[in-house]
């Protein structure tokens, strides 16, 4: 029963990305008095990529192909780690959050080396940005995901939520901080404005789209899907952490929906907030993403220093 | 004022005689010097040392003969250096080592008509791509109009690119193929890490024949196809062609064609500075502003469509006149058009002003020395944007300009900002000439009858549009036939300066870069 909710679980997290990725290009053409296309138009998109033939360069080696299969599953697998609609399921219990860093690592490397197999200049170029830049966020993003396991004393995030869940509405120092760095890691992560464009043509800007420039068809379908799915991922992992009221603690039908009302709304505000902050802001000048980050890093640490000082010793 | 007096006796103190023609012709105050061809590079020097802008270069086959021309301008005083020589073996000094201006247009005489400009710094193809055999110059009479084009055009492979060396070095090509809706060119980085070391263009692929095609038309026809060498600035282009053509048949435009001129070439201008303002944002992710821009330039194109008959305004103006009248319900219509653009601009514009994130990109990126920017002779916004307070409406007046007086918009900072702040400058400027000109828009006819004008008779059109400074040459044949034009946009003095302008910036900060400078590659590649 436990494994079957939290397989549902897994399958929920990977039908709704493309919802979340609608809403969030809803929120942003509406705050840049433009038509926004269909909610459902990244379903459509994916349906449409997945029905055409892939075009692969004569100069792409096996890896090229695999690596979509590759990045897709592994992500998907960094989405079973992360609770969703209910905690203490039997997947989130079996792995922690180094578990699901270790995802995207895994998920990047192939990334970065598919960009460089197509032996093209964007190719490798964005492999090249996409590897400084998750070498200064995982730093970042670790420090933060520390601050909040050194309160619960568990680096498994089911057993986290629950902790923060039994302890109520406390405001803890730590946590502000952890919650800023962990946004600026995610928008960092993720490919969003002021890091990355995701929607530029402009290649010698692109970061990840860098990567994915040869990919075509059901390729890209599956990089795109993987794309929405880390994005949702960030998502829920913010709000789970930070806001987990709603989460469903027990598997009573009534508390599953409650708890996929609650993500949904949450996720939803998140994403507005998201748009307007894109919306306010040019990109970065890509030598300011190491201050970014370096500032991400610094509320991170900050975040574990206010706990060691003002809270681990109650 | 006038400089050519003292000019003419430094020319005597280095040894070059001249053949001098006071006057292309009397309605313009452009005067043809004519030197022997081995003075050809020293009076280049000489013209250095006396601060003479290089302007533009072109060559025309006559007979058994070459005619060449250069054209210089200082203080707003234009002079065409010309010289014949011998067809075969057509042989000239460069003055490319003197003006690296002229470098581009030199290879380009050099591939169209098989000159050879001696001590040229550079001697690969510039405009003729493999596309034509080594023998074969378009430009030359005998050369069909239709060309002999082969089956597959032989791709383009062994340019000979500059290249880098040591640890790190790495090449970038971009291009010619672009992931937007732009147009075609080639560019090669080389690059340690995201700095730029060097940049080096690759043009010419929107090569479309202009100046061949040209060739015996009649003045209706060149004043439309003057309106295609750039789509953007058809107005300014077909209004240089049309300046050039009238002068050489010594026909006076009507004050009334003069002042709907400026409206439309001002409501031209508006309208591409709305759109790069708009594109400058986007290159840096600042979608909003884009939006908006985009909006409003919008907006303004259907006004032209409702008023002139077409979104883009071509075709407007024709030889002796304009096409259109601007009736009173019309004239009401244009003043509405720029109280709300007026308001709107009052609205966006501090909410750009007053953005840190959009400050940091644009402020001290992309810089543009004065001194390179004079050296190249840059033109327009990007000129203007360094310091070079030089504007053809102001400097060498023509009608309408001439009854009204405006500010030149300058900026002297010479980075992507201040190329973005002139623009604004600019379209208020412009905002308030329009409205001067509908104001005092005089009574009268829109077009004057057609005067053929006797064979050889040349013109030389010297109009600014929304890039800068658009120089049209034209000479008759017989039976008001048009013998050659050539079409200088603004943007062959303005690309060689983005080459020097993006060193020191970062690959990423090149596409913002680009944008701000905006050159046009079909106006380039002729």
């Amino acid at each position: 029963m436990n494994w079957l909710i939290a397989i549902l679980q897994t399958a929920l997290f990977v039908a709704l990305a493309p919802l979340l990725a609608g809403w969030l290009k809803r929120c942003k053409c509406h705050l840049q008095n433009r038509q926004s296309p269909p909610l459902l138009q990244p379903y459509r998109d994916l349906f449409k990529l997945f029905n055409k033939q892939p075009v692969v360069s004569e100069q792409a080696s096996w890896l090229f192909i695999k690596a979509p299969y590759i990045i897709f599953s592994a992500t998907v697998l960094a989405a079973t780690v992360v609770p969703l609609i209910a905690v203490d399921l039997p997947t989130s219990a079996s792995a922690d959050v180094i578990v699901m860093v270790g995802f995207f690592a895994f998920a990047r490397f192939f990334l970065a080396l598919a960009g460089l197999d197509i032996g093209t200049a964007f190719g490798g170029m964005g492999s090249s940005r996409e590897m400084t830049i998750s070498s200064l966020a995982e730093p970042a993003m670790l420090m933060a995901v520390f601050t909040l396991t050194m309160t619960a004393s568990t680096t498994n995030l089911s057993y986290a939520i629950s902790h923060v869940l039994e302890q109520g509405l406390v405001l803890r120092p730590s946590f502000v901080f952890a919650l800023f760095a962990l946004i600026l890691v995610a928008v960092a992560e993720t490919g969003r404005i002021p890091v990355d464009n995701p929607t530029t043509h402009l290649e010698l800007t692109m970061i990840h789209e860098a990567m994915i420039l040869e990919y075509s068809g059901r390729h890209l379908a599956l990089i795109e899907w993987a794309s929405q799915l880390k994005l949702m991922l960030y998502g829920v992992l913010i709000a789970n952490i930070f806001f987990p009221w709603g989460i469903a603690q027990t598997f009573s039908l009534h508390d599953l929906g409650y708890g996929l009302l609650a993500i949904i709304g949450k996720l939803a505000v998140l994403a507005v907030i998201l748009g307007i902050a894109e919306t306010l802001v040019a990109k970065m000048r890509l030598f300011k993403v190491q201050e970014y980050l370096g500032f991400a890093y610094l509320l991170g640490l900050l975040g574990m220093l206010s706990h060691i000082i003002l809270e681990a010793s109650r | 004022m006038n400089w050519t007096t003292d000019f003419l006796n430094q020319l005597i103190d280095v040894g070059i005689s001249l053949d001098r023609r006071d006057a292309i012709n009397r309605v313009s105050t452009t005067a043809v010097w004519q030197i022997e061809d081995k003075h050809w590079q020293q009076f280049a020097i000489t013209a250095l040392v006396e601060n003479l802008r290089w302007v533009a270069g072109w060559a025309e086959q006559a007979d058994e003969q070459f005619m060449v021309n250069a054209c210089f301008e200082k203080n707003g005083v234009y002079v065409v250096l010309r010289t014949v020589i011998n067809a075969v073996k057509p042989e000239l000094p460069t003055q490319a080592t003197v003006y690296p201006a002229a470098n581009r247009s030199e290879r380009h005489t050099q591939d169209m008509f098989g000159i050879k400009f001696m001590g040229h710094p550079d001697n690969r193809r510039w405009t003729r791509h493999q596309a034509w055999d080594k023998h074969q110059y378009p430009l030359r009479k005998d050369f069909p109009a239709q060309g002999s084009p082969v089956e597959i055009t032989p791709p383009d492979m062994h340019y000979d690119f500059i290249k880098g060396h040591g640890a790190g070095v790495y090449e970038i090509p971009v291009g010619p193929v672009h992931a937007g809706i732009i147009e075609p060119g080639h560019f090669r980085f080389l690059a340690v890490g995201e700095l730029i070391l060097n940049l080096e263009e690759r043009l010419g692929y929107v090569h479309k024949g202009i100046e061949k095609i040209a060739e015996g038309r009649t003045p209706e026809s060149l004043a439309r196809l003057a309106g295609r060498v750039s789509g953007d600035s058809t107005v300014a282009h077909c209004w240089a062609a049309c300046m050039a053509m009238e002068q050489a048949a010594d026909v006076i435009v009507p004050n009334r064609a003069a002042f709907i001129r400026g409206i439309v070439a001002e409501r031209e201008r508006i309208a591409n500075h709305l759109g790069d303002m708009g594109a400058i944002c986007n290159d840096v992710a600042f979608t909003f502003a884009q939006m908006q821009f985009t909006r409003l330039r919008e907006r303004w194109l259907r006004t032209n469509a409702t008023v002139f008959g077409h979104r883009l305004l071509m075709d407007v103006i024709v030889p002796a006149g304009v096409r259109c009248d601007v009736s009173p319900v019309a004239c009401e219509l244009l003043k509405q058009d720029i109280a709300w653009l007026k308001k709107e601009l009052s609205e966006i514009i501090p909410s750009i002003d007053l953005n840190s994130s959009l400050e940091d990109r644009l402020y001290t990126a992309g810089y543009l020395s004065p001194e390179i920017a004079a050296a190249f002779g840059t033109v327009g916004y990007v000129g203007r944007a360094s310091g070079q307070d030089f504007d053809v409406r102001r400097d060498a007046v023509y009608p309408p300009y001439n009854q009204f007086t405006f500010k030149v918009a300058v900026e002297d900072q010479g980075d992507i900002a201040s190329r973005f702040w002139v623009r604004h400058k600019e379209i208020m400027a412009s905002l308030k000439l329009i409205s001067q000109f509908i104001e005092q828009l005089p009574e009268g006819d829109i077009s004057t009858p057609w005067i053929t004008p006797v064979i050889d008779s040349e013109g030389l059109g010297i109009v600014d549009g929304f890039r800068g400074e658009i120089i049209s040459y034209v000479r008759f044949a017989a039976h008001n036939k048009i013998a050659r034009f050539y079409p200088r946009d603004p943007s062959i003095l303005n690309w060689p300066a983005l080459e020097k302008l993006v060193l020191n910036n970062i690959v990423p900060d090149f596409p913002v870069c680009n944008k701000s400078l905006n050159g046009s590659y079909s106006g380039n590649d002729l």
